[in-house]
């Protein structure tokens, strides 16, 4: 097959899928599970192919014009194919997840449709070859996971879906003015041509400052940089395994790596530390991160205390951009992936505490560990990844973020990490030792507040094995980060050719 | 007259004036054997668009088609190039797809036979209308179409029969006959100040002065009666809200756009450098977004939200006139790619948006907002064809009118022009938040359960293929806009 052809398949797994799921009608539940997952395996088979091919020194790439001066571009490069990867291989677990998690429930076909064409959003933004494809698949998502966040229709869900627009869609408008501006001004940059930005005059920098700082803007939204982050604790009133889309596949990754794609690709780290932008990125996630910790901490439900501990986690990657140098580049890539395992474990664990036990509270988790061992230890390999602990990847994010920062001669961005670490460790900490060492209902003190039996094992086994594959893979990543095509390879390999002439 | 004809290739012109009258002959065939199917339709109206494909090549490069004809010792002229071609083509296909949507229309309701019939030679002279609005070239013949397609557009309006029909329908017809006095007024003026009056040789001979001043401005002010330009916009809710969906459907993407374009064709032609007044139309049609999106915002029913939305959305086309007056001719050629962009894509979003309101209406049985409760799971698909064309009216992509909203942004911002920047943001916003107020109401799951009328499944099919095309138009914009840019500015 050509480059092209793989690229659009991939591409178009996922969009079929979304066009059959919604002609298929409601009750056909067997044609729509085989479906769902027959094209994530099939994007998974894909990606991994081109994965291979780009590693061999292949080509995919497809484009056509759309205005004059500007083209529609697929293009799939090793930072665009990291993000492929990691999208379509947590999506696969979050299907099956959510094909469990939605058993019974009415407007499946709704949410499968409108989930596939989440993916198919999410494939198309890491694989977009300049802003205005980026900008398509970006705003293509908001409109696909409108339906999702407010699917289950109540007061709550809807408003919260009107919360997700008025940021969204905002930003949307913001990042589409910032994009026309510049492309007014330099015509259509492709992503890696650097160069184009960094020719311009002197008389021009203030220009490009005040436009960075419009995209960033733009991105912050999704990315829940503060105090743009608003929208993303309210909306975890979706169900679990849309929160798990809206935090580690999808939404604020794409925000995060949009803000990647513009740093690296489009003004270049050099033309962007020239003109001081770095420090100021440092200085947002840096409260962005300490902000976050702190809400999280003060949070009494689960989910809340999930959702603020992404806004914290996913400035780590706008931190590891911020800072200058190879070392602070690889935080980030990696982290854009080490974050997404682990935090989706820990979504998968809080739905099944939900599901299973009617669990919403931190309170009510007393001696869960017994009822639930395994989503327990999935859950628990997640939070020590969030603190540092090795062998968790999430060590490995925190000590190149550390050994960047010194090298970017910011030293006190390490007192912001230990801060952080402190309060990662703060505000997790007491939940595992509530799972594990408090007496609970399987110990005889209290009750469950609402126990169901959903299958032999602990909890549906279609709700089990995606939390405990994706604790796993968040071990692996850490324990194998010297293996080939390991997450943390494949980062220091794109941020090599970054900086390597 | 003996002026010397430039005679363009015989089969061209012949077939072009084919496209032109055969419709009002196929109206009166259907007035006279109502058809109950809609393929026979589709067969019947499929071959004028596939001619007019045929022609667009030959306009191609910038290429013109054109000619005149003198009876009775008028001149008269016509010309094909780009833009009319592609107008014609658009206009083809929507009041085909209207025409299919009338048959399943009249079986999915109880329509008196008579009222039925009646639709179709009005459609048929308002497609003959139209067409020759799009290739006109002189003053006299425009005005005549202009005549033609404002009464058959007010005969369709009263076809329904209603008090309220009638009452808004004879609004309509006085608001359109003021306009025309208005228009006629200019013509007169004009034809004393320079003896002529086609296009070209009025673009030639007209000199900048209050002359041509107050003859533009009392064209200007009967077309945007009749294109519902705010202020003078009072007339088209109430309309749209007891017509036929299908009529609706073609008013509020055809239509209103015809006045749009002769303003733009006379503009360009008599006064392009008229920078304060062109700021003005500019001025009215952002007060047209703000007004129109508010309006929508407000509607408590779903057609009154879709015809406040025309006018919220007409207006983005009025920014054209500040972009083009006196810029530079990289922003001219910007806002004019732009403008038609936008027109077409809203031609077909607001058709296909139209028809699924008129789906959901009748298949509930209630035209209020509050009662779509429950309708995303009943009625999925009308729903999915109201919110594509939605992405469309919004802007977002992957759409018509998100890349002509490039366009027009990009023209904006080189042209330093901010306040149309912020015109577009602005109407963005409110489109959305009329939009998904719609969703929130079809979104309640909680509600007493309506019976769901069935309705044909082909007109479903009709609008979800018109919103798909104004997706597609999206990222296939480059072929009609090199048709465009070859063309120039008039």
């Amino acid at each position: 097959m050509s480059g092209a052809l793989i690229l659009l398949a991939t591409l178009g797994s996922s969009l079929l899928a979304a066009v059959i799921i919604f002609l298929l009608p409601e009750r056909a539940f067997r044609a729509r599970t085989g479906l769902n997952l027959g094209a994530a395996l099939i994007k998974l088979g894909l990606v991994a192919w081109m994965v291979w091919g780009l590693s061999r020194g292949g080509e995919y790439a497809v484009e056509f014009p759309v205005l004059e001066g500007l083209a529609f571009v697929l293009r799939a490069d090793p930072l665009g194919i990291m993000f492929a990867g990691l999208s379509s291989l947590l999506w696969l677990f979050t299907t099956v997840y959510a094909i469990g998690y939605l058993e019974d429930s009415p407007n499946r076909k709704r949410f499968f449709g409108f989930f596939s064409l989440c993916v198919a959003s999410t494939l198309g933004i890491s694989l977009a070859g300049n802003l205005f494809t980026f900008l398509v698949f970006y705003e293509l998502l908001t409109l696909s996971t409108y339906p999702l966040v407010a699917h289950r229709g109540t007061a709550k869900a809807l408003a919260a879906g009107k919360v997700y627009l008025r940021f969204t869609l905002t930003a949307g408008l913001v990042l589409m003015i910032g994009m026309v501006a510049l492309h007014a001004l330099a015509g259509d940059i492709r992503f890696g041509q650097r160069e184009i930005l960094a020719e311009f005059g002197p008389e021009r920098r203030p220009l490009l400052v005040g436009l960075f700082w419009v995209l960033i803007a733009g991105f912050g939204v999704k990315a829940a940089l503060v105090p743009l982050h608003g929208w993303l604790p309210r909306a975890m009133v979706a169900p679990a395994p849309v929160s798990a889309l809206l935090h580690a596949v999808a939404v604020v990754k794409a925000g995060a790596f949009g803000i990647v794609r513009l740093v690296y690709d489009v003004y270049g780290i050099e033309l962007s530390d020239a003109l001081g932008l770095l420090n100021g990125l440092v200085a947002v996630a840096s409260v962005t991160i300490l902000y976050g910790s702190l809400r999280a901490l003060a949070q009494q439900e689960l989910k809340p205390r999930l959702a603020y501990s992404t806004v914290s986690q996913v400035s780590y990657i706008v931190l590891g951009i911020g800072l200058f140098g190879p070392l602070g580049t690889i935080a980030a890539l990696s982290h854009l992936l080490h974050q997404g395992l682990m935090k989706i474990t820990l979504f998968f664990c809080a739905g099944n505490y939900a599901e299973e036990l009617g669990i919403h509270r931190i309170d009510e988790l007393d001696g869960a560990g017994r009822r639930m061992p395994l989503t327990s230890l999935a859950f628990t390999v997640g939070a020590l990844g969030m603190i540092g602990l090795p062998p968790v990847v999430g060590f490995l994010s925190k000590w190149y973020l550390g050994t960047g920062a010194i090298q970017a001669g910011l030293p006190w961005v390490i007192a912001v990490l230990v801060a952080s670490s402190l309060l990662n460790a703060a505000y997790f900490l007491p939940i595992l030792a509530r799972l594990w060492f408090r007496p609970g209902p399987d110990h005889g003190v209290g009750a469950w507040p609402e126990e169901r039996r959903l299958g032999r094992l602990e909890t549906h086994a279609w709700l089990l094995v995606p939390a405990v594959v994706t604790a796993l893979f968040s071990l692996m990543a850490g324990v194998l980060a010297g293996m080939p095509f390991s997450p943390l390879e494949w980062a220091t390999g794109v941020a090599n050719a970054e900086y390597l002439p | 007259m003996s002026a010397p004809l430039a005679s363009p290739p015989a089969t061209e012109a012949a077939l072009l004036w084919l496209v032109l009258l055969v419709p009002p002959l196929l109206g009166l065939l259907a007035w006279r054997f109502p058809p109950r199917r809609m393929l026979p339709v589709l067969l019947a109206g499929l071959p004028l668009p596939l001619a007019t494909l045929w022609l667009l090549p030959r306009v191609a490069g910038g290429a013109v088609l054109e000619g005149s004809w003198a009876p009775g010792g008028l001149q008269l002229h016509w010309r094909l190039d780009g833009l009319a071609g592609l107008l014609l083509l658009l206009t083809q296909l929507l009041l085909l797809a209207s025409a299919a949507y009338a048959v399943g229309h009249r079986r999915a309701t109880e329509l008196a036979e008579r009222a039925f019939a009646g639709f179709w030679p009005l459609l048929g002279g308002l497609a003959a209308a139209l067409g020759v609005i799009w290739v006109a070239a002189d003053l006299l013949t425009l005005y005549a179409a202009l005549e033609l397609m404002g009464l058959t557009a007010v005969g369709m309006m009263l076809l329904p029969g209603k008090p309220e029909a009638l009452a808004a329908g004879l609004r309509y017809l006085l608001y359109a006959l003021v306009g025309s006095l208005a228009w006629l007024l200019g013509v007169a003026l004009l034809l004393g100040a320079t003896g002529r009056l086609d296009l070209a040789g009025l673009a030639a001979d007209a000199e900048a002065g209050p002359v041509t001043g107050i003859a533009m401005a009392l064209l200007a002010a009967g077309l945007l009666l009749k294109a519902a330009v705010f202020p003078l916009h009072g007339w088209l809710a109430p309309v749209h809200a007891s017509a036929w969906t299908q009529v609706s459907a073609l008013h509020g993407a055809l239509v209103v756009k015809a006045s749009f374009f002769i303003l733009m064709q006379l503009w360009q032609r008599l006064v392009p450098e008229a920078q304060a007044a062109a700021w003005l139309l500019g001025a009215l049609g952002s007060l047209a977004v703000l007004w129109g999106g508010l309006q929508a915002w407000r509607a408590s029913r779903l057609k009154q939200v879709v015809a406040w939305s025309t006018v919220g959305q007409l207006g983005y086309l009025m920014l054209a006139f500040p972009l083009l007056a006196g810029t530079s001719a990289a922003v001219a050629s910007l806002a004019w790619q732009a403008t038609w962009l936008q027109l077409a894509g809203h031609a077909l979003a607001k058709a296909a948006m139209f028809m699924a309101a008129g789906n959901l209406v009748l298949s509930v049985g209630q035209s209020r907002l509050a009662d779509l409760a429950g309708t995303s799971r009943q009625l999925p698909l009308s729903l999915m064809t109201f919110g594509l064309a939605a992405v469309t009216l919004m802007g977002l992509p992957p759409s018509a009118g998100f890349t002509a909203k490039w366009l027009l942004l990009q023209a904006a911002i080189l042209a330093g022009q901010w306040p149309w920047v912020i015109v577009l943001v602005a109407g963005t916003l409110l489109t959305a938040a009329y939009v998904f107020r719609v969703f929130r109401c079809a979104f309640v799951e909680e509600a007493p359960r309506h019976d769901f009328r069935p309705l044909p499944a082909g007109m479903d099919l009709i609008a979800l293929l018109l919103a798909l095309a104004a997706l597609a138009l999206g990222l296939g914009a480059e072929w009609p806009l090199a048709l465009l840019r070859e063309g120039g500015l008039p």
